[in-house]
């Protein structure tokens, strides 16, 4: 047990942490405060008055067929980001670290895109990928490949994926190429040894290894789809073609700033909050459990 | 079983910098090598080179006959305990025995009855089930043991592997580490800084400085007769007294350069005004009654009395504390103290002597 640090003072501390507290307090539970409030509550259409209504907005919410699709489509979303963002990664990281010469200079290639604000992400994707003028559009065409993001659902949603993921890639590289740093080079050395060649090492003794660096970056991963990526699918698709990327964030956003129906807008941000709580805590519970921290 | 035969191996890094600068040495089947020096001196590179862990820049490394240079270190049939046990920390102790035999594709009941065997060998049996991080040091060092015996390899190759223990564990390791050693009949190279280790564990003793193997002899010929200045002050503790001199005149012994003149007994002295170094080890010099036996007479500056014996540390009483430090171990019943002059003879046939230029024994 190492000894506990005591401040002789009693007030230092607290004002030491006033400032984070202040933050969280005018950033989250403000909002988040105001958000349970406004979802019982009605507004007219003029904005004049508002009635308490009790949990009539979530029914409405959840029993409305947009409301599934954007359940649907953030499902997708967010798996697809948080895998593809993170195998790639590790791929990286695990192709980077076996670099000697030029270390560095690939490093911080490969943790630039980061840097990038996700709405610009986004443009660059479309850009690429535009069906009038993306040059890859134009490289898929002409090979064959009916490719057109603003009539076909699917592929737009390919499209959000594939710049919301590489976005993230940046990130979860960094800390895949500290955890493979953390593993002692011995253990690999041991594994050699012990006569297991290079992929059997990487899934016996490097991947578990990596489990709490993998196990963090999952929970990060998905309350990244979840929340951060409303940029880049405002930028790509607009939520379109129909409703095709509309996820829960992007849907919040369209019914309360949009077509400011606040309450069921509030409603629907009240239950993406108990989802996201629910997601931390049973990734908490049940994938730590299979995590060693060595 | 095997014998590991080294010749000439080198290393070079980049081109430029020479860690190993071309080692023989023939280990014989079932033999202990250990190969001692200080920090840097390339011996853990040269035990990586065997274990195939780093690549040979040139000469032959064998083992069992077959030259494996280019071969992987899973094909080179070694297994390897590792300073820091480098147990795999999300696998339990019998999977941890058992990795490399199932990346062999043995068979499983093969496989339990080694682990188990080997387990019991080295008193692992309750242990099995747990994993590394739930082990003291010593049971993780036994369970790195355990890994290496369960393959039955050709050679086991040790690089430091009790120096994470603490002092009283590390004495019964290494008597562990040296009865089962003996009773598999394993070739082995052992490395170490520690000499006490060297000395026990050791068939054959390979000292090293700088990248090359400064003599190689059993344990005790080593410690009796150092090859060199550097074998002399690192094989041997309190390290062996070195005095500069050089010949005097026929029948006169050697001039002191701190003053005064040492005729050891059962030597040959070199030619006159030829530079030597003179070695004696502190446990040869023995007080004497009468100053007139005296060989060297020695001013205590500093007094250790460790209880069995007494160090007793001074210079040279014609000389000053600057022309060399002399240290003596003197029986426990000794009493001295700072500022006592102790007339002390070498004990016959026991100073040796170095070429002062080359280092090299006369």
């Amino acid at each position: 047990m190492s000894p506990r640090v005591t401040f002789p003072n009693k007030i230092l501390p607290y004002l030491l942490i006033a400032p984070q507290l202040v933050i969280v307090g005018i950033f989250f539970y403000w909002p988040a405060s105001q958000a349970l409030y406004q979802s019982v509550l009605r507004e007219d259409p003029f904005g004049l008055r508002s009635t308490f209504v009790g949990l009539a907005n979530f029914r409405r919410v959840l029993s409305e067929p947009n409301y599934i699709n954007a359940l649907q489509n953030t499902a997708v979303f967010s798996i697809a980001v948080a895998f593809v963002a993170m195998a790639i990664a590790l791929l990286l990281a695990v192709m980077a670290d076996k670099i000697i010469r030029g270390r560095g200079i690939y490093r911080t290639m490969l943790i630039w895109p980061y840097a990038i604000a996700p709405a610009i992400a986004g443009m660059v994707w479309l850009f690429m990928f535009n069906p009038a003028m993306g040059t890859f559009a134009y490289m898929l065409r002409s090979s064959g490949y009916q490719w057109d993001p603003l009539l076909r659902g699917d592929q737009a949603m390919v499209l959000v994926i594939a710049a919301a993921a590489w976005k993230q890639i940046s990130y979860n590289f960094l800390f895949f190429v500290a955890g493979l740093q953390a593993i002692p080079k011995t253990l690999i050395e041991a594994a050699a040894i012990d006569g297991a060649g290079e992929t059997k090492r990487f899934w016996t003794i490097i991947f578990p290894l990596l489990a709490p660096t993998t196990f963090f970056l999952l929970v990060i991963n998905t309350t990244y789809a979840f929340f951060d990526t409303f940029g880049i699918i405002h930028a790509v698709t607009g939520g379109g073609p129909g409703k095709a990327t509309e996820t829960l964030v992007y849907k919040v956003y369209n019914d309360g700033f949009v077509n400011l129906i606040l309450g069921d807008s509030a409603a629907q941000s009240v239950i993406l909050m108990v989802i996201v709580i629910a997601l931390t805590a049973i990734q908490f519970r049940y994938v730590e459990k299979k995590v060693h921290y060595g | 079983m095997a014998t590991v035969e080294l010749k000439d191996v080198r290393k070079t890094y980049g081109g430029r910098v020479e860690a190993v600068k071309g080692i023989s040495i023939d280990i014989p089947d079932g033999a202990m090598c250990v190969l001692v020096g200080p920090s840097g001196c390339g011996k853990s590179t040269l035990l990586r080179m065997i274990a195939g862990l780093e690549e040979i820049t040139s000469g032959t490394v064998s083992i069992g006959d077959k030259v494996v240079n280019t071969l992987g270190p899973a094909e080179r049939d070694i297994a390897m305990v590792f300073q820091n046990y480098a147990l795999y920390p999300h696998m339990k102790v019998y999977d941890n025995m058992a990795y490399g035999l199932r990346n062999r594709g043995m068979d499983k009941d093969e496989i339990d009855r080694r682990v188990r065997d080997a387990a019991g060998t080295l008193g692992l049996a309750e242990l099995l089930e747990r994993r590394p991080r739930e082990l003291s040091g010593g049971q993780r060092q036994r369970v790195a043991m355990g890994r290496a015996i369960v393959r039955s390899p050709k050679a086991f190759l040790f690089d430091e592997p009790l120096s994470n223990l603490d002092a009283k564990l590390r004495g019964q390791m290494r008597i562990e580490i040296k009865n089962l050693q003996r009773s598999l009949g394993v070739t082995s190279v052992y490395v170490t800084h520690d000499q006490v280790e060297a000395m026990t564990l050791a068939d054959t003793l390979v000292v090293m400085n700088q990248g090359l193997a400064e003599q190689v002899d059993t344990p005790i010929a080593i410690y009796e007769r150092p090859a060199s200045i550097f074998v002399a002050g690192f094989i041997g503790s309190p390290a062996m007294n070195l005095l500069a001199a050089e010949g005097g005149e026929t029948g006169k012994g050697l001039k002191l350069a701190a003053g005064g003149t040492v005729k050891p007994r059962e030597t040959s002295l070199p030619d006159a005004g030829r530079k030597v170094l003179l070695g004696v080890r502190p446990e040869h010099l023995t007080l004497v009654s009468a100053r007139n036996n005296a060989d060297i007479e020695m001013k205590v500056t500093a007094v250790e009395a460790l209880g069995a014996d007494t160090l007793a540390h001074g210079y040279p009483v014609d000389g000053d504390a600057r022309a060399g430090e002399l240290i003596a171990r003197l029986p426990g019943t000794v009493r001295v103290a700072d500022g006592d002059v102790l007339p002390l003879a070498i004990d016959a046939g026991m100073a040796h002597l170095f070429d002062a230029g080359s280092g090299k024994r006369n």
